[in-house]
């Protein structure tokens, strides 16, 4: 990637050229505040981000790694697996495997920005234009998280999570909630809504309907209840009716499973259905993020790139300090080709970054090609109305299929590899030309859409008047089949949830297969 | 619009209790690991933590997955050079390319293995999980108790060395808030009116009504500050100590270590290992033993922990030297009524065949009756293990001391033949339960 960029304004024509905010790498508050109003006053003032208010936290090296293991979030219930991740990443840590994140950024408002003490001033100046501006600015405004996330009581909910999970822990055992969540893990994909609307995370009326819960249940209780007959078998006809209306009062098929048994299980007390519900609360609150990890970064680097480049133009950092971003710049947004050892995937930040770039290159200075290919807005002179749009209408998958331009095709040189495993060998199916621009663009879409991230698993049948068993059916996409360790590894955690007998179904139109546990 | 917090100063380690809670849970592999990591490693550096490396076993967090192995898979990357559409590539063998992601569930049968570094802390106490020193009845009757004084709140008697000068200001302070005792400044205050007053040189009634009730004031405030004195016994606290009994702690391990020439490279390191270990188990567990380091060729002498570990030394073998120097370092320093007494012996069995019966004797009359514990450890060659199966070609030397065993519940012997060896024995000269065991 280039790093150089087309100045408007050299420095050295700037009528006042104020002295640099800071000079040499130590950093101090003074200095982090100062960089800050100035970082401010170039995001909002000129190029009109919304954003929430942002709380800087300083943080060490090691409280990283402890931010590493609790999936990013400043407060996090207790497990094993945390602890797990935790020491994993420090061992990765300490043999020099793996290097730490410059900061942490959590969608919440206000919006918490955790930076390192160990970066000079130039990082934390860029990591504040990253982070506080650009991914705030996505958070605040990209339309899915609008939908899936609520910022205002993310902390809130997180406390309410930390704190009934350690009171669980205090009334039935340490390893009683340990079960729960380990079976609650192990189906956290499997625990998103993707149709319908959020819930609002509103603690205080969690803890209402949690206290109602238990008063009625106490209410109802009565010893009389047990002694009951057992009612009179029915007809099978009358049986199939019950049946139907039965599916359809449980809402089957239905693919949000944490959902079906936080709601349905016949064996679950309410504290372990509230576990539940918590997993499955935090599992969507990261869904917005895995769908636009690309564009959030995009948008996170286009912004940082701007900003230091007008820093540097209007003098308020030296040359030094812009030749040290740039060195960084470079490195995160390096994409190393198909061949390369370094090799993993392409890579969100240098794919996000150029195609906003682009993005301005095409409203500011377009060629005939794009003009034919985005008639909607070359050449408009608006590059930051376009790009703001484009971060709040659009996720990754329908981002790709809207603005990919030919132009950058070329330029990452992209192509497009059939992988069929049934053959001994790969096809190119398209390359970076003429014809096969349209179908490399629709290949890269779809290898960010739901469908190919996600598997499709629904619970189609449980067979309440019978032996209560649970089927769960997964529709087949691309003929990609479960991998059947995992299916014994996780059959026992949904047994363990349901209490009856589980079985996995997978459907293609050619084959039907079934993996009974 | 910005606060900077600055959370450096927050209390460390976060992640503690879920590092606990994972440790706990992988106990039995990690005290597997630990075990094999002792077996193969210097004892020496056992001052760092140790990398081990566990199976994943019942620590894998399963989840359903598209199995990477079946299925097309539309890709699109990056860096063409000379790929024409239409262009077909052979696959690669057995891994597709680009795609090695899985190989860590894959290989074996969930052997995933999962590297971690234990804390020195972490490590020793999994590894001396379940061992004491064997705590059988002392002998002597005589147990000294020793006494050590702590803080133990106040009291109103004491001696001045011991006032407590904060409490007891507290104290008068608020007496004379409740008292109204005058303050210096209010006094001065009405001295200065009266005076002022009395350089006057002409008096109207009012003023010298006001001279009047100014000098009633002045008294009735004097009087006052003597009878609210400005400290009275009442305020005054000591602070004070008592006397706690502390029980008898004191202990004593000897380490007797054969260093003669028959002792092979192996057998010393066998023999050092085995030590080694022992030192770190007393060192861990038992703050305030004694530690004394013997060792002997056909002479016998202290020596310090350096010496015994690290300088080398050869000669013939007399094992009651050094039993001899035992007992006289025992009757020098450590007098059994007041001491708990263990020893530990480590040897390769050789020794001057007339001196078997002499090491015999003098354990049975003298030092065994001191002794809370004597364990005894032959190190063997491995060829000679192999050799000698069984316990039927035990050495002279073992077979004294076998003897020795039925008669005294005190005494244990032990045989090492290999490294992975010197832990099982130490557990179990050492394990927990041992009274139960033996008495």
């Amino acid at each position: 990637m280039t790093a150089s960029r087309t100045r408007k304004k050299p420095p050295s024509s700037d009528k006042k050229s104020p002295a640099p905010i800071f000079e040499g790498a130590e950093w101090d508050y003074e200095k982090v505040d100062n960089c800050f109003q100035a970082i401010q006053k170039i995001a909002i003032d000129e190029m009109g981000l919304n954003v929430y208010p942002t709380q800087i936290e300083i943080i060490t090296s090691e409280q990283m790694l402890d931010a590493y293991s609790s999936v990013g979030m400043p407060l996090m219930y207790n497990h094993w697996s945390f602890g797990k991740s935790f020491l994993r990443d420090e061992s990765n840590y300490q043999k020099g495997f793996s290097g730490l994140a410059y900061e942490i950024v959590i969608n919440s408002n206000p919006c918490i920005c955790y930076i390192m003490e160990e970066n000079s001033m130039t990082m934390q100046t860029l990591v504040m234009a990253h982070a506080a501006f650009g991914h705030n600015h996505f958070f605040k405004n990209n339309h899915l998280f609008k939908q899936w996330t609520d910022a205002n009581a993310i902390l809130d909910y997180l406390q309410f999570a930390k704190n009934y999970i350690a009171k669980c822990e205090e009334r039935y055992g340490q390893k009683e909630v340990e079960k729960i969540l380990d079976s609650a893990h192990a189906l956290r994909d499997q625990g998103i809504d993707k149709f319908t609307r959020r819930q609002k995370l509103d603690v205080a009326a969690l803890r209402q309907r949690e206290l109602e819960r238990q008063e009625y249940e106490q209410s109802q209780y009565s010893e009389l209840w047990r002694t009951l007959p057992e009612t009179t078998s029915k007809d099978e006809g009358e049986i199939d009716l019950i049946e139907k209306a039965l599916a359809q009062k449980l809402g089957l098929p239905e693919s949000n499973l944490l959902y079906f048994l936080e709601k349905h299980s016949p064996v679950l007390e309410n504290w372990q259905r509230e576990i539940l519900r918590i997993v499955r609360s935090m599992a969507q609150y990261f869904y917005p993020q895995r769908q636009t990890k690309m564009m959030n970064e995009g948008c996170a680097c286009f912004v940082h790139y701007h900003i230091m480049n007008r820093l540097f133009d209007t003098g308020q950092i030296t040359e030094g300090a812009m030749l040290e971003f740039i060195d960084f710049h470079s490195r995160v947004i390096a994409q190393p080709d198909f061949d390369s050892q370094y090799y993993a995937g392409i890579n969100p930040y240098a794919l996000g970054f150029a195609m906003m770039k682009d993005i301005e290159r095409i409203c500011e200075n377009p060629t005939d090609e794009d003009r034919e290919w985005f008639p909607d807005f070359a050449g408009n002179g608006q590059a930051i109305k376009t790009l703001k749009e484009a971060w709040e209408n659009f996720r990754d998958e329908s981002f790709i299929l809207q603005y990919l331009s030919p132009h950058l095709m070329r330029e990452f040189r992209l192509f497009n590899l059939n992988d069929d495993k049934s053959k001994p060998f790969y096809l190119v199916n398209a390359i970076h030309n003429k014809q096969g621009y349209i179908a490399i663009r629709s290949a890269l879409a779809a290898q960010y859409s739901v469908a190919n991230l996600d598997l499709d698993i629904q619970v189609t049948n449980v067979d309440l008047h019978g032996n209560r068993a649970m089927i769960l059916t997964h529709n087949i996409t691309n003929g990609v089949t479960l991998d059947e360790k995992q299916i014994n590894l996780v059959i026992p955690h949904i047994q363990r949830l349901w209490g009856y007998d589980v079985s996995v179904k997978s459907i293609e139109p050619n084959i039907d297969k079934t993996h009974f546990a | 619009m910005m606060h900077i917090i600055d959370r450096r100063l927050n209390p460390k380690g976060k992640s503690l209790s879920n590092r606990q809670r994972f440790i706990d849970r992988a106990k039995t592999q990690i005290k597997k690991a630990v075990n094999e990591a002792i077996a193969n490693r210097k004892i020496s550096n056992t001052d760092g933590g140790e990398r081990i490396k566990i199976p994943s076993e019942g620590l894998y967090e399963p989840r359903f997955m598209g199995d990477s192995e079946k299925g097309t898979h539309d890709r699109v990357m990056p860096g063409n050079k000379d790929f024409m559409p239409g262009d077909k590539i052979k696959r690669p063998p057995s891994k597709g390319q680009g795609q090695g992601g899985r190989d860590a569930s894959e290989g074996g049968e969930g052997e995933d293995g999962f590297h971690f570094t234990l804390t020195r802390d972490e490590f020793l106490d999994i590894f001396f999980e379940n061992m004491a020193l064997p705590d059988f009845i002392k002998k002597s009757i005589k147990e000294e108790v020793t006494h050590e004084y702590t803080r133990a709140g106040y009291k109103r008697q004491g001696s001045p060395s011991n006032l407590n000068l904060k409490l007891t200001m507290r104290n008068s302070l608020a007496r004379r808030l409740c008292l109204r005792r005058p303050r210096d400044e209010e006094i001065a205050e009405l001295e200065e009116k009266i005076t002022a007053l009395r350089q006057q040189k002409k008096h109207t009634i009012k003023e010298q009504n006001k001279m009047i009730a100014l000098l009633e004031e002045l008294e009735v405030k004097k009087r006052r500050r003597k009878v609210v004195p400005y400290i009275d016994p009442l305020d005054v606290r000591y602070t004070s100590f008592t006397e706690i009994e502390k029980p008898n702690t004191h202990a004593v391990m000897f380490c007797l270590m054969d260093v003669s020439g028959s002792m092979g490279e192996t057998h010393k390191e066998l023999a050092k290992r085995f030590f080694m270990l022992l030192h770190l188990f007393l060192v861990r567990q038992y703050t305030k033993v004694d530690v004394i380091f013997i060792r002997h060729t056909h002479l016998a002498s202290e020596v310090d922990e350096e010496t015994f570990f690290h300088s080398r030394e050869t000669g013939g073998t007399i094992v009651s030297t050094a039993l001899d120097v035992m007992q006289k370092v025992i009757k020098d320093r450590y007098p059994p009524e007041d001491w708990n007494i263990y020893a530990a012996q480590a040897s390769d069995g050789d020794n001057l065949n007339s001196d078997n019966a002499h090491c015999q004797h003098l354990l049975t009359q003298n030092i065994l009756p001191m002794c809370q514990y004597f364990a005894y450890v032959e190190v063997w060659d491995s060829h000679e293990a192999e050799m000698f199966p069984g316990d039927n070609n035990a050495t002279r030397l073992w077979q004294a001391y076998e003897e020795l065993k039925l008669s005294h519940q005190n005494f244990a012997l032990k045989k090492v033949t290999r490294p992975e060896d010197i832990f099982p024995v130490l557990h179990d000269l050492f394990a927990k339960n041992k009274k139960s065991e033996v008495a």
